[in-house]
């Protein structure tokens, strides 16, 4: 951040790892062609492509490992399940079912990519700049992303004062459903109170009045427009190396 | 920081109702308000002055974030407040809900952007507004890093960058510690000074601001006209500041408005002092980790720290936020654990039972220890005032006839009978306050709390409610019982305090209490 009118950070040499700096519209747009490409399609091989490669890119996404850990977790029971799931009660056999799994892990890994590398507000830009979403709702989601820490902090005084009044879930599974429906009720209540709250401080400050210019650029550079040129050869290949194997299966083929 | 000529307020015959709602929140208003002015409005909780400010700030025309209904006019320079949008900047009590934006500098181009100002100008109307209220951080500092006063300052900035000719600001300081609120008085009191723009401030402890705006050294006070609102009705006084305090000034505490001078005298019964309850002993806590903060280690709030609690006397918390005032609440009332060391119950209360008090069972604990939070509603578990009630006795096994009894003597004490039926979340702050304390009380007269724990009980009260609240829990204090409480309330600190418990940086002292131990309110 430096020099006269230069917006704080999005500037180019911030030293952070290529997925973490890359424009988060060019990871979008790399993620829903990942799964516009694999979604018609049903067998492992195009599917492990893309997982192969989305995993080589791991090192490089700058995540910590504690973060990909709990990510990557989540991700291998869903992919893990679906692909049983598949095995016992679907009528394709090992392979489709390996292929299910498979492509969903390589199409909602993308995702998740996505979400930890790129920075709320620089993804709002982006959004907004390059992809031209609506500024209501983007600036909406955003202001919303700010609050999560104060749910999470009102949460664990809704829980305190259940136990202030006596009630307390204690082993009985049954009242911990009351305990956790009354509390989320109550969280309801608070977060809409809240929100309605930032809403006035928002329109109070002019929002919604009109056209809006933009602080921050999101800015576009050649390995954005790379990253969504090797995502298509990716797919490419994938598809070319599953037809040449004879593996390549359409959805409804 | 702001050079434009203020904006001339004028209101005629004005008033408003919010949709759903049978009655005006006010009505009548007749007023000028010139341009550069700087006006502190007042009146009792419910008054209406945060109606009148957001109405000023154009928040309740066509398509504004509040729906009502509106009689007169409301002018600003001639024109009317909705369609006068960025001409006013607006400044609320609780910063938490007025950052929009993930780092400091983005939320002052906040309003710059709304404002349709060229990205050329925004950047240094950011860093001349930043250095306006001393940031002594960067522009991509993380706003959720930053201390209660700190937020709030961001927010005044943002309110600056945009130059308003107006600035309204309602109790912004109600929210913050008194360090904070001091950072926040400093900055208007500088401000005062310096800015052209009419001033419209709305705020409760009305003595600070006076007193910040006596000791400004250009000459000029923070405020130099008082106007005065009543609920449902109009203005009832207007004037030079010293002139109304000494004209109405006892007339204006009789309704609950806090007056220099005039501060409450509640009748406090004289209480003995009795034998520990609760100690905490050499007790240590680690905060709850934030969401997206997987690697850092736990901050510790509190380290090793010592408290007792005594019957029949009133303990009382204090020391900034984030200085383990609450957590270490939280662990005498039972409902936390802590990280180390132990919160054991001693002499009667270790007769029910000697286990640690945050392994009692909810019920039990409820019984004998009475917590009352901050944000009543948190603790509301049914829909009525009168089930509310109800709820803990029923479940205690106490028959349906004595608790018939017990709950209309409760609700007779307390004054809540006519809201019996009315849902505790349709109550006014004052009314809450009250049912929450009543709901500690409510497992019966031979069951009541041996220890009522209380989390800043007089905040956002007026004089009437705030004697109401002392008197009522100086009451439970005469009966023996002990009173906790957490609180900034420097009031309350010298009106009902037995022992202080100055709690910094996860360290527990204990002072001498400011206040006779004998009780008596002179």
């Amino acid at each position: 951040m430096g020099g006269d009118g230069t917006p704080p950070t999005p500037g180019g040499e911030d030293g952070r790892p290529w997925l973490v700096r890359a424009n988060p519209a060019a990871k979008v747009v790399a993620a829903l062609l990942v799964a516009a490409g694999l979604i018609p399609v049903v067998d492992p091989v195009s599917g492990g492509v893309v997982l192969a490669a989305g995993l080589v890119l791991l090192p490089f996404s700058g995540l910590h490992r504690g973060v990909f850990v709990t990510l990557g977790l989540p991700l291998l029971l869903m992919g893990a399940s679906i692909g049983v799931v598949n095995l016992l009660f679907g009528e394709d056999g090992t392979v489709a079912a390996l292929g299910t799994a498979v492509r969903l892990m390589a199409i909602a890994l993308p995702g998740m990519l996505v979400g930890v590398t790129s920075d709320p507000t620089e993804l709002a830009d982006a959004l907004v700049q390059k992809l031209k979403v609506p500024e209501r709702p983007a600036m909406g989601v955003l202001a919303a992303l700010r609050l999560m820490p104060l749910l999470a902090a009102q949460w664990r005084t809704l829980g305190l004062a259940r136990r202030a009044r006596g009630l307390e879930a204690g082993p009985n599974p049954v009242a911990a459903v009351t305990v956790f429906a009354g509390t989320a009720f109550a969280l309801l209540v608070r977060a809409i109170r809240t929100g309605t709250q930032l809403a006035m401080a928002m329109d109070a400050r002019a929002f919604g009045s009109g056209a809006r210019t933009r602080a921050r650029v999101s800015h576009w550079r050649a390995t954005d427009t790379w990253l969504i040129v090797a995502t298509l050869i990716l797919l490419a290949v994938a598809h070319g190396l599953a037809i040449s194997l004879g593996t390549w299966r359409l959805l409804f083929g | 920081m702001t050079s434009e000529r203020g904006a001339l307020v004028e209101l005629s015959d004005w008033g408003w109702k919010h949709s759903g709602r049978a009655d005006w929140s006010l009505r009548g208003v007749d007023l000028t308000i010139e341009p550069g002015e700087r006006v502190l409005l007042l009146g009792a909780s419910g008054a209406g002055k945060s109606t009148l400010l957001h109405a000023m700030a154009g928040l309740t025309g066509e398509g504004g974030a509040i729906t009502g209904e509106q009689e007169g006019a409301l002018l600003i320079d001639g024109a009317p407040a909705a369609a006068s949008r960025g001409v006013a900047g607006l400044v609320g009590q609780d910063p938490e809900t007025q950052l929009v934006m993930a780092r400091a500098g983005d939320d002052v181009a906040f309003g710059l952007e709304n404002m349709a100002l060229a990205r050329e100008e925004i950047w240094p109307r950011v860093r001349s507004a930043l250095r306006g209220i001393a940031f002594p951080y960067g522009l991509d500092r993380s706003t959720a890093a930053l201390s209660g006063g700190e937020k709030q300052r961001l927010v005044i900035a943002g309110a600056l960058a945009m130059r308003p000719r107006l600035l309204l600001l309602d109790e912004p300081t109600a929210n913050l510690d008194p360090e904070g609120a001091a950072l926040v008085r400093g900055l208007l009191t500088e401000l005062a000074a310096t800015t052209e723009a009419t001033l419209v401030l709305v705020e409760h402890r009305v003595a600070d601001m006076l007193g910040a705006g006596g000791a400004g050294e250009h000459g000029r006070g923070l405020v130099d006209r008082v106007i005065v609102v009543e609920p449902g009705g109009g203005v009832i006084a207007d004037g030079e500041p010293r002139t109304v305090f000494a004209e109405h000034g006892s007339r204006l505490a009789e309704r609950g408005v806090w007056v220099p001078g005039h501060e409450p005298r509640p009748h406090i019964p004289p209480a003995s002092g009795g034998p520990p309850l609760i100690e905490a002993a050499d007790c240590t806590a680690h905060a709850p980790r934030e969401i997206g903060a997987l690697r850092t280690a736990p901050h510790t709030v509190l380290d090793s720290a010592d408290a007792v609690v005594d019957a029949a006397t009133s303990t009382v918390l204090t020391g900034p936020n984030g200085s383990g005032k609450s957590t270490l609440l939280m662990l005498l009332a039972g409902l936390a654990r802590p990280a180390q060391g132990t919160v054991e119950p001693r002499g009667p209360l270790a007769a029910v039972s000697e286990r640690p008090l945050f392994r009692w069972p909810a019920r039990r604990l409820a019984r004998h220890v009475g917590t009352v939070f901050q944000h009543a509603e948190d603790q509301f578990v049914t829909g009525t005032v009168r089930d509310e009630l109800r709820f803990a006795p029923l479940r205690a096994g106490m028959g349906e006839h004595a608790t018939a009894a017990w709950v209309e003597e409760l609700l007779e004490r307390l004054r809540l009978g006519a809201l019996a039926d009315a849902h505790p979340f349709t109550l006014s702050g004052g009314e809450k306050r009250r049912l929450s304390v009543a709901t500690a009380l409510s497992f019966g007269p031979a069951h009541a709390p041996d220890v009522l724990i209380l989390d800043e009980p007089t905040f956002g009260q007026d004089t009437r409610t705030w004697s109401e609240l002392v008197e009522l829990i100086a009451g439970l204090r005469a009966e023996g019982r002990a009173i906790v409480m957490a609180t900034h309330d420097e009031l309350l600190l010298r009106r009902f305090t037995d022992v202080e418990l100055r709690v910094r940086a996860g360290r527990v002292h204990r002072v001498p209490a400011q206040c006779p131990t004998d009780g008596r309110s002179r």
